[in-house]
């Protein structure tokens, strides 16, 4: 449900409620609606009651509203070990009077049910929790569950339509948790009572590989990004990847890296990459992808630079070894804390968690030059089109934190073929080709700026030996350039 | 409020210890436990305790006994805790739920 007035007047309009939980304030533009209701809804070990419980602790950790915790789950007891395992400190909030956790039980074995009641009962319970932490935040999690402890549907209808109506008079920002109905958001429809927002997480796996999503269905009077964001939960908790839509509107550093091979910083207008900027370098099989990677990590390291390495093909030490034979030595930047690799195969994780864990490691590990080798390994585990949204939100989050990206691709077969790579390179502002040549029987390697926004570069095609010493360009690189600021 | 029935209580074995839950004196809790009252009676002659809490002045002790709806009968002795929510009018299904129906039959 999309909405013609300007964000920013809604914004104002109505009060939110951080939840802390990363990305999902960015989506719902500040958090969930205060003092009204938000339905989180789900399947079976979808996150449910892990983002209503962050909600609930980061309130009353962060943001001075204590918090009350109803669970109607038969395994409530587990739920503080669980939460602790996130690193959340529950029994301390709990003793500090910020949090108050009822557990509330049916035994539907020991009860008889015998003319008319009500849930006053529930009522007494909740109002007392509340007024004993003086609770501005309440998660019922999940309440359908009285559905089957409870015989008369119609009593517990209006019931909960009073419970929330009740809650909402309250002023009390409330998270109700139920499970995915067939067909329905909820199976016991909650979402007719629970109508300010509605949040669905999903958890799928498709080939072995698991990827949680979630997604805004709706949030009455607020803007709210509509699509289907991937989310993650670790031991940091749970976290959003939104896609930020920064537009164009990101810092554009003038301040220039060296690539690490100076005939290389001669190709691109005497002095590098920008830093903040995208490089990719794509090529055939045993063009020199890796070796001109290796040289750009080991510059920003010497400058004293962090460098995360996403290596999807071989593991570090073989990366290592190999880079050893052309006189690079990475170790002691592995030794230094300077560089981390984070190797993994590509298909241990569907796109949408790589994607997930890049953001991860960037955000903890800070580093100022990222490199992912290589690119194109992601395609067996998505297709181009999706590999190409993801790359934009890797790309994006890069840019803001003005990181420079560092890609290499793999070009398939024996030539080189600038269409494989056509999606991909219009996200980059500098792009790389190695090719390998048969001249006179003789393997010719040869190095090319395609394209380096910005800067004047060489459109000379130059001749490179690997040697153990490194890339060595085998002329002038200073021949050709030319002024250009195209793409 | 907590008012016991009979005053004299009654807690040898065979006894029924009962708990009222009320909310404040609604015509649903006055009927739950004029209905209560006139079973035991009948049923229970001298071999009954019922203690009446009210939730409102009370409302931490509705965590203990796992209270939810309004009026709930527990029964705490004899062992095991069984529960009764409503108004208690089905006397056949308070019966049931006490398990008296069949020592009755």
């Amino acid at each position: 449900m999309q909405h013609t007035i300007p964000n920013d007047a809604i914004s104002r309009a109505l009060p939110k409620s951080p939840t802390g939980i990363q990305g999902l304030d960015e989506i719902t533009n500040g958090g969930l609606p205060k003092g009204r209701a938000t339905l989180v809804c789900g399947g079976a070990g979808s996150g449910k009651t892990l983002l209503a419980t962050s909600f609930l602790i980061n309130g009353a950790q962060h943001f001075g509203e204590p918090g009350v915790l109803v669970t109607f789950e038969e395994n409530g007891d587990e739920l503080a070990g669980d939460v602790a395992s996130l690193g959340f400190d529950l029994p301390g909030l709990i003793e500090q009077g910020k949090l108050f956790i009822d557990y509330v039980r049916i035994d539907r074995s020991e009860i008889e049910e015998t003319g008319e009641y009500d849930l006053e009962g529930l009522f007494v319970r909740l109002d007392h929790a509340i007024r004993s932490t003086g609770a501005r935040r309440i998660v019922l999690d999940t309440i359908e569950s009285l559905f089957s402890g409870l015989d008369n549907a119609n009593i517990l209808r209006a019931e909960l339509r009073r419970l929330f109506r009740w809650l909402k008079d309250k002023g009390i920002t409330a998270v109700i948790t139920a499970e995915r109905g067939e067909g329905t958001l909820t199976r016991q429809g909650l979402e007719e009572y629970v109508s300010d927002a509605v949040i669905l997480l999903d958890h799928r796996v498709t080939e072995q590989v698991s990827t949680r999503r979630l997604r805004v269905v709706k949030y009455r009077g607020s803007h709210h990004g509509t699509n289907e964001y991937p989310f993650l939960i670790d031991r940091h908790g749970l976290s959003v990847l939104p896609v930020t839509s920064l537009g164009l509107t990101h810092h554009a550093s003038t301040e220039r890296l060296s690539s690490g091979v100076r005939e290389l910083d001669g190709m691109l207008g005497g002095q590098g990459y920008f830093r903040g900027s995208t490089v990719l370098v794509s090529g055939t099989a045993g063009t020199g992808k890796t070796s001109l990677t290796a040289h750009f990590t080991d510059a920003a390291c010497r400058r004293g630079e962090r460098v995360l390495y996403f290596l999807f093909e071989e593991s570090p030490l073989q990366l290592m070894r190999n880079m050893r034979s052309i006189g690079i030595d990475l170790k002691p930047w592995i030794d230094k804390g300077l560089l981390h690799f984070q190797a993994e195969r590509p298909s241990n994780a569907g796109l949408e968690s790589h994607l997930a864990l890049m953001y991860q490691n960037v955000r903890d590990f800070k580093p100022s030059v990222t490199i992912v080798d290589a690119l194109t390994n992601l395609l067996t585990v998505g297709t181009a089109n999706d590999v190409r949204a993801m790359l934009m939100r890797v790309i994006d989050y890069l840019k803001v934190n003005e990181v420079t990206g560092f890609f290499t691709s793999l070009t398939p077969g024996k030539f080189e073929s600038e269409e494989t790579e056509a999606g991909v390179s219009s996200l980059m502002d500098t792009w790389i080709v190695l090719t390998i040549q048969e001249v006179d029987r003789q393997r010719r390697r040869e190095i090319r700026v395609l394209k380096s926004r910005g800067m004047a570069h060489s459109n000379r095609v130059h001749e490179f030996e690997l040697t153990d010493h490194g890339l060595r360009l085998l002329s002038d690189p200073g021949r050709g350039i030319r002024a250009t600021g195209g793409g | 409020m907590q008012q016991t029935f009979p005053a004299e209580a009654a807690t040898d074995m065979g006894n029924f210890v009962l708990r009222l839950y009320v909310a404040g004196q609604t015509p649903k809790c006055m009927r739950a436990f004029s209905n209560l009252k006139r079973i035991c009676e009948q049923y229970l002659t001298n071999r009954y305790q019922i203690e009446m809490i009210d939730l409102l002045g009370n409302p931490a002790l509705a965590r203990g006994d796992q209270i939810l709806a309004v009026p709930t009968l527990v029964r705490r002795m004899p062992e095991p805790v069984k529960k009764i929510i409503g108004d208690l009018s089905n006397t056949q299904r308070v019966l049931a739920g006490l398990d008296l129906s069949i020592e009755i039959a």
